[in-house]
């Protein structure tokens, strides 16, 4: 178990960050709103996926909409428990614990918050291990959990609940839709599930390795050391490239911000290119010029990081000249297998290209840091 | 015309005359406790050493970091209320959420969440409610504050909610100054309520300030239209720096690069302030610096201002030369120069003798520097210097880069990869008060916006049109109006090519 106190919020939010591969929202609010209720006396922790009874109900939760309006029209708050409420109205039962969609980005600050605020266990582990930019990626619906019923609700509580739909995809449709009309943001609670159902489809210790991440880059900030060496080290990735951003190209298709980057190598890596493309988050990295070679693919992640302080880069903020080091991490096992690559591998997102997973294994050096 | 520029620093107050291009006068002078005083001398002094009569000054323009400072330390602030209207939405992060705490206090830091404010594409969260307005002006009122901000959520969508509240709330606290976040910053709630408040708990010493100026000018027998300078380098007349001192937050560090920039007549350019312990790096584009894309945090609170985006590393005329030149910097003998440097007479090997050894500067006596000492210390400056252009520039060709500060000499005459020449501008030492001088003004517009509803060309025209205006009622002449910014950046999630649109114009005054 997690105890989440100021300090290890701050590490959560910086490790999510960075599991954000380039999308996945910014977390600060997120950290400021959990902030907020440990300073009026909260406790939030958070619990292992194996301590989780096998019966427990568990749901995931999570915020959806436009980052750009979530920074303006900032929430209530409880939006996902107003619609976790509704749909225990819908189906009877009574949520024990919950579970982030997405470790990547802002979300993963929900189940602290949502947690803080209804004495509900939050779990340590999410949907993706990282962030994708539709809800039909995530590990839940990969692994065949039903996505209905799953609800929605506002600001005022205005909840819609969706009581079957034929699949993920006329889900992620159907709900930004009407999120659309409740300004662009909305709390999410999907897919409600049991214990075993989330123990086998979940990816485990993905608050712990979150943490781990941002303390160890706080932690070398602090001593004066290189900080993407201490995320490596956590994360048994590999520092594709170290290099400034030469090119940005963004663009608006069907609602994401879709493109691609261009970096040129520096120091040691001075001879070398590589142009990755993003659809909110990094798909594809390939040693250039002109795509010679893939270097690495989704569902493994690629994060751009700022060379001296080892915060994330993310597409929204890229531009010309940023020093930057581009870094490759294992996926979680379960977005590996062949039915995952079907959702969340290059081919899924356009790109005609083999999946070769990197080396290592994710999260595997975080169980000894606790 | 004549126009006075002044610039107020930590340590110098600079003044200088300007006729057209021509610089007729200029002095340095310490700054003093109270601003006022150090400004008078300066400007006295420029106004002598130019040799003009009082009355052919038509106008005086100010940069001042004297509003920073307070926020800094925390002095000279009003108790501050705000009141947002966007309830039952923000209501988990109330006003001054992420202030520290020392400022919270020092700022009273009342807050209050009312219905109101409107979602992104105009329609209402919650409809206004006077009742609630009139309801929270009392509990500000019972608080003891002395301004107010009223926030509403996408206020930079539709102010209606904001101004009605603050008509309210100027009813309901006579004499009391109320401040709309949406004349203040952008979108980003928080980032802009935080700077509306900042602003208004400045507001007493603006008053003062502004005051004690132009007092200070009918003084001199100067009756001419005071101005102060903005972030982005455009003026502001001192009747509306009254109202928004935090406009003025930045205004160091660009006029000291426009000023270099318009020295040496050019509009694009890297322009590197080498002072006694640091570089400071700033790029120009279109004779404007080019803005800091995330927030801005002033005195540890999180703003939406737009910066210039300054980059700063440990290299200046006192730097300190170790590992036989393979090492320069980030120590330095700062102001201790002219006693410790080998050029003065000390013992410390300083980047000033290593510039004096290899010729690149005449100062004081011969350092004895061993001549491979000097090569390599010279070559570590160099590339020192190399590595900040590369990182300040926006595109991969070839730039201009500025030189100023008394540092200055510390780099060669041959230019370095990735630069077409290095400028050195006569009186670069008072480029920030001749950036002060430059007489701009300009206008702004940022909101999102469809394209899909209303069509991207017209989208832009419109915004445009209202650029234009804000700019011509600070001041601009209509012939003179140029854009300098047409910023569109998509929206993910939002259907209809929504897009936040931002545009600036700038023009000249009369």
């Amino acid at each position: 178990m997690l105890i989440v106190d100021e300090r290890a919020a701050e590490a959560i939010a910086l490790g999510a960050g960075i599991l954000g591969t380039g999308g996945g929202g910014n977390p600060y609010l997120g950290f400021l709103m959990t902030r907020e209720l440990l300073r009026h006396g909260a406790k939030i922790a958070v619990t292992g996926v194996a301590d989780v009874p096998d019966d427990a109900v568990v749901c995931g939760i999570g915020a959806m909409g436009a980052p750009t309006v979530g920074i303006e029209k900032l929430p209530r708050g409880d939006e996902p428990l107003a619609a976790l409420r509704a749909l225990e109205h819908h189906t009877g039962c009574r949520v024990t614990h919950l579970i982030a969609g997405e470790i990547g980005g802002a979300n993963a600050m929900q189940p602290l918050i949502q947690s803080a605020l209804s004495g509900l266990a939050a779990i340590d582990g999410d949907g993706m291990g990282r962030a994708f930019p539709e809800l039909q990626h995530c590990s839940f619906s990969i692994g065949g959990v039903p996505c209905t019923p799953a609800a929605i609700a506002d600001c005022h509580h205005n909840t819609v609940v969706f009581p079957a739909l034929r699949d993920t995809e006329t889900l992620e449709r159907f709900a930004r839709a009407v999120t659309v009309q409740m300004g662009a943001r909305a709390g999410y609670a999907f897919p409600i599930m049991s214990g075993a159902e989330m123990k086998r489809t979940a990816v485990s210790g993905s608050y712990t390795l979150a943490h781990a991440i941002g303390r160890a880059v706080l932690t070398a900030r602090a001593a004066h050391t290189d900080p993407i060496a201490a995320i490596l080290a956590i994360t048994e990735g590999t520092v594709l490239l170290r290099g400034r951003i030469v090119d940005v190209e963004r663009r608006l298709v069907a609602g994401f911000a879709r493109g691609r980057l261009e970096i040129m190598g520096t120091g040691s890596d001075r001879l070398r290119e590589i142009e990755i493309a993003f659809q909110n988050e990094n798909l594809v990295a390939w040693e250039g010029p002109r795509r010679r070679r893939v270097l690495a693919t989704v569902p493994d992640l690629i994060t751009l990081v700022d060379e001296e302080t080892g915060d994330p880069v993310t597409t929204e903020i890229t531009r010309y000249g940023l020093r930057v080091a581009v870094l490759g991490m294992p996926a979680p096992q379960q977005l590996k297998t062949a039915e995952a690559l079907a959702v969340v591998g290059p081919r899924a997102f356009g790109y005609d290209v083999q999946f070769t997973p990197l080396p290592g294994r994710y999260g595997r050096a975080c169980p000894q840091l606790w | 015309m004549i126009r006075a520029g002044i610039d107020v620093g930590g340590t110098n107050t600079d003044a200088v005359l300007l006729d057209g291009r021509r610089l007729l006068g200029a002095a340095k002078r310490p700054t003093s406790e109270d601003v006022t005083e150090g400004i008078v001398a300066a400007l006295s002094a420029a106004i002598a050493d130019a040799g003009v009569a009082h009355a052919a000054i038509g106008r005086v323009m100010i940069g001042t970091t004297h509003f920073t400072n307070a926020v800094v330390q925390r002095r000279n602030l009003l108790r501050t209320g705000v009141i947002r209207l966007g309830a039952p939405a923000s209501q988990i992060l109330p006003p001054f959420v992420d202030w520290p705490d020392d400022l919270r206090i020092a700022v009273g830091g009342v807050g209050i969440i009312v219905p109101g404010g409107v979602e992104f594409d105009g329609r209402e969260i919650c409809a206004y409610d006077p009742g609630s307005i009139r309801d929270a002006a009392s509990i500000l009122k019972a608080a003891d504050v002395a301004a107010v901000v009223v926030s509403a959520i996408f206020s930079s969508v539709s102010d209606t909610h904001e101004r009605a509240a603050a008509v309210m709330v100027a009813e309901q606290m006579p004499g009391i100054p109320v401040v709309c976040s949406a004349d203040i910053g952008r979108i980003g709630l928080l980032e802009r309520e935080n700077a509306a408040a900042l602003n208004a708990a400045l507001i007493g010493l603006a008053d003062r300030t502004t005051s004690a100026f132009t007092a200070a000018l009918a003084r001199m027998n100067l009756h001419t239209e005071l101005y102060l300078t903005q972030n982005d380098g455009t003026l502001m007349s001192a009747a509306v720096a009254r109202r928004f001192p935090v406009r003025t937050f930045a205004s160091g560090p660009t006029n000291s690069m426009r000023g270099a920039a318009y020295l040496c007549d050019i509009k694009d350019a890297i322009v590197l302030d080498i002072g006694g312990t640091t570089t400071d790096a700033g790029a120009l584009i279109g004779g404007f610096p080019r803005e800091a894309g995330a927030s801005v945090i002033v005195g540890g609170v999180r703003t939406n201002f737009r910066m210039p985006d300054i980059l700063s590393i440990g290299l200046g005329g006192g730097s300190v030369v170790e590992r036989d030149g393979a090492v320069v910097g980030p120590f330095s003998v700062g102001n201790r120069l002219t006693e410790e440097a080998r050029v003065f007479g000390g013992s410390v090997l300083t980047a000033t003798d290593v510039a004096v050894t290899l010729g690149r500067g005449v100062l004081g006596q011969d350092p004895h520097v061993a001549e491979d000492v000097a090569g390599r210390a010279g070559a570590t400056i160099d590339t020192m210097i190399a590595e900040i252009i590369d990182r300040m520039k926006t595109t991969s060709v070839d730039v201009s880069v500025i030189l100023v500060g008394g540092g200055a000499l510390l780099v060669g005459e041959a230019a370095l990869p990735g630069m077409a020449s290095f400028l050195r501008p006569e009186h670069g030492n008072v480029a920030n008060a001749i950036g002060a001088a430059l007489g701009q003004v300009g206008g702004e517009v940022d909101r999102v916006v469809s394209f899909n509803q209303v069509g991207r060309q017209e989208s832009i025209a419109t915004a445009l049109h209202e650029a234009r205006r804000h700019a011509m009622d600070a001041g601009a002449t209509e012939e003179s109006l140029a854009t300098v910014e047409v910023d569109e950046v998509p929206l993910a999630y939002l259907p209809g090519d929504a897009v936040r649109l931002r545009v600036k114009v700038v023009g000249d005054l009369p």
